[in-house]
C-alpha cells in the first residue's frame, strides 16, 4: 500500500468518546470504511455465489426436467457419467484449442501490429481505430458476418479473395469447423492484444534502446534482447486475460456451426448449453459445470496471481 | 473523439527512434506505413463490408464474384424495423444504462474502500472481485435459469439488469480504484490541512481528476452489456429480448439473406462501435482490470 493515503485516525473519525475503550471505536471505525464496500460485496456474493452453489447441489442430483418426479439424490453418479462420456472430453479437447490456439494467434499478430502501430506516422490515429473496430463488433453480428459475407463458399468474400490462388468454392465452415470459429475468434482479439501489447511497447525506456542502437546493436538484436524481455509480462498477460474471456466462447460457436457437425466444433460452454437447454438434463449440465469450474480456477487462480504479481496492480504501486 | 492518442512523450520518443533508419533509407519507413495501412484496413475492411452489404439489394449481396459498385437502397433497413426492431432496440437500451448506472453507484464507493481509505484484507476483497469473473457464466446458468423460472421472472428485463450489473462489477471495481490511486496524495493532504471535510474533498478534489475514468468505465460496461448474448438467449424471449437475440430470432424468420442480416447486424453492432471509438485508450484498462494504462 505505497501510494494509499493511510490518514491518521484522529481528524477523520470522531475522537475517542471518554469511557469508550479504544478498540471499540476502532471497530466502529472499521465498519465506516467497510460500509461503502458492502453493497457491491454482498451483491456480488449473492449473485455469483449462490447460483454456483446450486449448481453444485444439482450436480449431485438426478434430474432430467421433461421426466416429472426424476429429481433424487445420487451423489456423484453424474461425474462418473461426465468423465466416461467421450464427446465430453472430445468437446473438452476442443475448447482447450480454441482457447489456446486463438489467444495465442491472437498475441503474435497483435504483436506485429503493435509493432507497426509503435511508430510515428501519417494516420496512426486511423490504422488505430480501424484495427480496433473488430473487437468491438457485437459478438453475434460478427459471427453472423463471418457465416454469410465472409466465408459462404458460393457468394463469400474469403473464397473471392482466394480465388487468385486455385482456392475454388470451398465450404470453409462445414470442412474447417473448428477452424472457421477460431477464424472470427482471432479477428475479433487480436485487436485487444495489440492494444494490450502497444501500451507495453509506450511504456518502455526509450534511453536504452537509444544505448543499445549508439552501441551498434541491430534492429533484430534490439528486438529479441531489450523489447521482448520488456513485453514479457504484457504477452502474459494478455494470454490469461485472454484465455479467460476466451474460454467462455459461445456466441461464435451458436452463431456460426452449432457445434457441428456433430460435436466437431463443440466448446465445453455450448456443450453444456445443449445438455441444458436442449436436452433438459439438469444434474448431468451441473456437473459438467462444476468440472469446467474446478478446471478453470486451477488454471486461473495461479496464472493471474502470478501475472497481477508482476504488474503490481493489486499492491497499488504502479 | 479519442481517435489521435499519442502521448505527448511516446510521440517524442519514437520520432527520435525513426531518425536512425531514415537516414540510411528512406525506403523501409515508407513500406513499413504502406504495410501497417493495408493490415489496418485489412481486418476494418469484414466491418465495412458488412455496411456495404446492408445497403444493397440481395441480389447484389448474393453474387459471385461479390458486387462491389451498386445503388444503394434503404430497402433492407426497412425490413429489419418492419420486422420489429423496436422492442429489441428498447431493451438493450434499458438493460445497458440501467445495469450501467447500477454498476457505477454500487463500484465508486467500493472502489473508495478498496483505495482510498483501505479496509483490511484489501487484496483478498479485490481477488475475490476479480475471481467471480473466471467462474464460467456456463455452470452458473443452469440454478439461474431454475431459480427465476420459479419466480416468475423468466423473459424479464430486470434479470438481465439484475445479471449485466454483477457481470460489469468486479471490472468497474478494478478500474475505478486504479483511477483513486492516480489522485496525487499531495493534493488530499493539502485538502485536510485546509480543514476540508471528506465530503467536501470528494466532491471538489478527487471528482474532478476521477471523472474522466467513471465515463470510460461507464463505456466499458455500455460495450459489455450491450453486446451480452449468453444470458440473454437463454433468459428472454419476446419480451425481454436484447438486440443480439434479435439477431437470432431475424435469421430463424427470415432465413439467411445476406443483405437483410448486414443490416441488422449493422444496427446492432453500430452503438458499441461509436461507443468503442471513444473508449478506445481505456479499453485495455479495463479488460485488464486497471492492471494496464
Amino acid at each position: 500500500m505505497t501510494s494509499t493515503l493511510e490518514r491518521p485516525p484522529a481528524p477523520s473519525g470522531p475522537p475517542p468518546a471518554p469511557g469508550q475503550t479504544p478498540t471499540r471505536s476502532a471497530r466502529a471505525e472499521g465498519w465506516v470504511r467497510r460500509a461503502p464496500l458492502l453493497p457491491a460485496l454482498v451483491f456480488t456474493i449473492i449473485v455469483t455465489q449462490i447460483p454456483f452453489l446450486l449448481t453444485i447441489f444439482y450436480s449431485l442430483q438426478s434430474w432430467n426436467l421433461v421426466r416429472p418426479g426424476s429429481q433424487q439424490f445420487v451423489w456423484f453418479d453424474n461425474y462418473v457419467s461426465v468423465f466416461q462420456d467421450s464427446q465430453f472430453r472430445g468437446v473438452a479437447l476442443n475448447t482447450v484449442i480454441m482457447t489456446l490456439g486463438s489467444v495465442l494467434i491472437a498475441v503474435v499478430l497483435g504483436l506485429v501490429l503493435a509493432l507497426l502501430l509503435n511508430r510515428h506516422f501519417i494516420g496512426r490515429g486511423i490504422v488505430r481505430t480501424l484495427l480496433v473496430t473488430p473487437f468491438l463488433i457485437t459478438p453475434v453480428a460478427a459471427a453472423l458476418l463471418w457465416k454469410t459475407t465472409l466465408l459462404d463458399p458460393t457468394y463469400g468474400l474469403i473464397n473471392f479473395v482466394l480465388s487468385p490462388f486455385g482456392v475454388g468454392e470451398e465450404a470453409w465452415i462445414s470442412d474447417f469447423p473448428l477452424a472457421s470459429v477460431m477464424v472470427a475468434l482471432i479477428w475479433q482479439w487480436t485487436p485487444f492484444m495489440m492494444l494490450l501489447l502497444l501500451a507495453g511497447l509506450q511504456s518502455m525506456p526509450t534511453d536504452q534502446i537509444e544505448a543499445a542502437r549508439m552501441d551498434g546493436a541491430g534492429a533484430w538484436a534490439i528486438f529479441r534482447e531489450l523489447t521482448l524481455p520488456h513485453l514479457r509480462r504484457f504477452i502474459e498477460l494478455g494470454t490469461v486475460l485472454g484465455a479467460i474471456y476466451l474460454v467462455n466462447t459461445f456466441d461464435a460457436v451458436y452463431m456460426i456451426t452449432q457445434g457441428g457437425p456433430g460435436t466437431a466444433s463443440a466448446n465445453l460452454p455450448f456443450y453444456i448449453y445443449q445438455r441444458a437447454f436442449l436436452g433438459f438434463d439438469i444434474g448431468q449440465s451441473a456437473a459438467m459445470g462444476v468440472v469446467v469450474v474446478v478446471m478453470t480456477i486451477i488454471v486461473a487462480t495461479f496464472a493471474l496471481r502470478l501475472v497481477f504479481r508482476s504488474f503490481g496492480a493489486a499492491e497499488g504501486s504502479n | 473523439m479519442a481517435i489521435t492518442t499519442e502521448r505527448a512523450s511516446t510521440t517524442a520518443s519514437s520520432g527520435a527512434s525513426d531518425q536512425e533508419p531514415r537516414r540510411s533509407s528512406r525506403t523501409g519507413p515508407v513500406l513499413l506505413t504502406t504495410l501497417t495501412w493495408i493490415l489496418g484496413i485489412g481486418f476494418f475492411f469484414p466491418v465495412l463490408w458488412m455496411v456495404l452489404t446492408a445497403f444493397k439489394t440481395e441480389g447484389d449481396a448474393q453474387s459471385n464474384p461479390p458486387t462491389f459498385v451498386f445503388t444503394p437502397t434503404f430497402e433492407q433497413f426497412r425490413t429489419v424495423f418492419d420486422a420489429g426492431i423496436g422492442p429489441y432496440l428498447a431493451n438493450s437500451l434499458g438493460a445497458t444504462v440501467i445495469s450501467t448506472v447500477l454498476v457505477l453507484l454500487l463500484a465508486i464507493p467500493a472502489a473508495f474502500a478498496l483505495s482510498m481509505r483501505p479496509v483490511e484484507k484489501t487484496q483478498d476483497v479485490l481477488f475475490f472481485f476479480i475471481s467471480t469473473k473466471m467462474l464460467p457464466v456456463v455452470a452458473a446458468i443452469v440454478p439461474i435459469y431454475v431459480v427465476v423460472n420459479n419466480v416468475g421472472l423468466l423473459d424479464n428485463i430486470w434479470t438481465l439488469i439484475v445479471l449485466y450489473t454483477a457481470m460489469n462489477l468486479p471490472i468497474a471495481v478494478w478500474m475505478m480504484r486504479s483511477f483513486f490511486l492516480e489522485v496525487p496524495s499531495e493534493l488530499l493532504e493539502a485538502a485536510s490541512m485546509d480543514g476540508a471535510s471528506l465530503a467536501r474533498t470528494l466532491r471538489e478534489v478527487v471528482l474532478p481528476i476521477i471523472s474522466p475514468g467513471i465515463f470510460a468505465t461507464a463505456l466499458i460496461c455500455v460495450i459489455f452489456s450491450w453486446n451480452e448474448f449468453f444470458f440473454a438467449v437463454n433468459l428472454t424471449s419476446a419480451n425481454a429480448g436484447t438486440m443480439p437475440t434479435f439477431l437470432v430470432q431475424f435469421v430463424t424468420s427470415q432465413g439467411l439473406y445476406f443483405a437483410q442480416l448486414s443490416a441488422a447486424a449493422t444496427l446492432a453492432a453500430l452503438p458499441v462501435i461509436l461507443a468503442g471509438w471513444v473508449a478506445q485508450n481505456k479499453l485495455v484498462q479495463g479488460l485488464s482490470f486497471g492492471a494496464v494504462k
